[in-house]
């Protein structure tokens, strides 16, 4: 039973990571901010997700599981907010540079 | 313990390259960018270091209250009508004897710090001798507050005095106003969502650093900075007024720590052994009362100096 958890937290831990890889290759290489956001934000949120998922059945204490899961939650509103807030202050500096996912404010 | 290595080292390289572009790029915003996260790095050396409580303190103080606070900065040299007038920009002769001074310094520090043989001095094992006479089990927090408490009193001094500094900044006519923070009337909806959700929790959080810190990593610092961002985001989101700082409450806020950790320094002439000294059976109660006041001044003076001076007159 606990070498399954070890195997579960492994494969829920890599995945967590290869999504961080993921996203920052995605904010290294699209091409507008918003694009860029939306890599970094939305794998992030998912890659943090899994760690947590994988870190779980390791904890001692219900505690201390809780903590992980409203670090996790607290970073998905942080993230989530602070997205949105970059995305509208991109879109107000450059009205022009419309991209394609947004109609022309 | 190789992988430990490696990540040090991986950790150690990112800071230093950190720190350099933070210096070299020419565009201060980018640069303050660059400051908070080399601020989070720096976090992560401290964790890595085994000091957590420094790292809470560099997280929040370093990469949090300073970046907002750099990036109002900037954001107020962008605001101003007419740029910064310099004069000529400095010559070659200028820039070769700054070159010169800077690389000395960097030379004599290096030679400092790589010319200490052997460990370093340490008063470490006589502060965890004495640690059981505070009733805390956090070491920081016992030479903070009992050991070195004469330090942590003038650094909250300190602190006012910058605050003071940067109220003198403000116009005459506004001198006792209200600073202004973000764009009145004009916060985002994304913003409010925050501000609304995010205090509650966040003041939980800051009060629960404060107390565990008598025990575990964490502290009146670390905490009255988690309470300063929460009051930060319900006025930058127009949730919160910013009060005008000329206020009786908001003044006496500002001082309520100093004034309590003088008032129990004083009070030890007395009861206990000199100035600053607890009698031991009140230490512990008397420690976190001082925290209590610190953590409110402190959170109360972060804000008011990311909020900046007054700009406009307000009802005093």
């Amino acid at each position: 039973m606990s070498l399954l958890l070890d195997i579960a937290s492994v494969v829920a831990i890599a995945g967590g990571a290869f999504f961080f890889l993921a996203g920052t290759v995605g904010l290294l290489r699209f091409p507008d901010t918003l694009s860029r956001l939306h890599a970094l934000t939305k794998a992030d949120t998912l890659g943090l997700g899994l760690i947590v998922l994988g870190l779980l059945p390791t904890v001692d204490s219900v505690l201390t599981g809780a903590k992980l899961v409203a670090i996790w939650l607290l970073v998905q509103l942080a993230g989530a907010s602070v997205a949105q807030l970059i995305a509208r202050a991109a879109r107000q500096d450059r009205p022009q540079g419309v991209p394609q996912d947004g109609p022309p404010p | 313990m190789t992988a430990g290595i490696a990540v040090d080292i991986g950790l150690a390289a990112l800071v230093a390259a950190m720190a350099l572009w933070t210096i070299l790029v020419r565009d201060a915003y980018a640069a303050v960018i660059g400051f908070i996260g080399y601020g989070l790095l720096l976090a992560l050396v401290w964790v890595r270091l085994d000091a957590v409580d420094v790292a809470l303190t560099e997280a929040a103080i370093g990469g949090g209250v300073t970046g907002v606070l750099l990036l109002r900065a900037v954001g107020a040299l962008h605001r101003g009508a007419a740029p910064l007038e310099d004069g000529p920009p400095p010559g070659p002769a200028t820039r070769r004897i700054a070159a010169l001074a800077c690389a000395a310094v960097a030379a004599g520090l290096a030679f400092v710090v790589l010319g200490v043989s052997g460990p370093a001095p340490t008063l470490a094992p006589l502060a965890a001798e004495h640690l059981p006479a505070t009733g805390l089990k956090n070491p920081v927090t016992g030479v903070l507050l009992a050991f070195r408490a004469l330090d942590t009193l003038l650094e909250k001094v300190v602190l006012l005095l910058a605050l003071i500094g940067i109220w003198s900044l403000s116009p005459d006519g506004a001198w006792g106003g209200r600073p202004t923070l973000g764009r009145p009337g004009r916060a985002s909806d994304t913003l409010r969502f925050l501000a609304q959700l995010l205090p509650p929790v966040g003041i939980v959080v800051g009060i629960h650093v404060l107390w565990v810190g008598a025990n575990a990593p964490g502290g009146a610092f670390q905490g009255g900075a988690v309470l300063a961002a929460m009051w930060i985001l319900a006025m930058m989101a127009g949730l919160s007024p910013v009060p005008a700082i000329g206020r009786p409450w908001l003044r006496a806020a500002l001082v309520i720590g100093p004034l309590a950790f003088l008032a129990v320094g004083v009070a030890g002439i007395f009861i206990a052994d000199g100035f600053l000294a607890y009698p031991p059976a009140f230490a512990k109660p008397l420690i976190l009362a001082i925290e209590a006041a610190i953590t409110l001044s402190i959170a109360v003076t972060l804000a008011m100096m990311v909020a900046g001076p007054p700009q406009r007159p307000g009802a005093p």
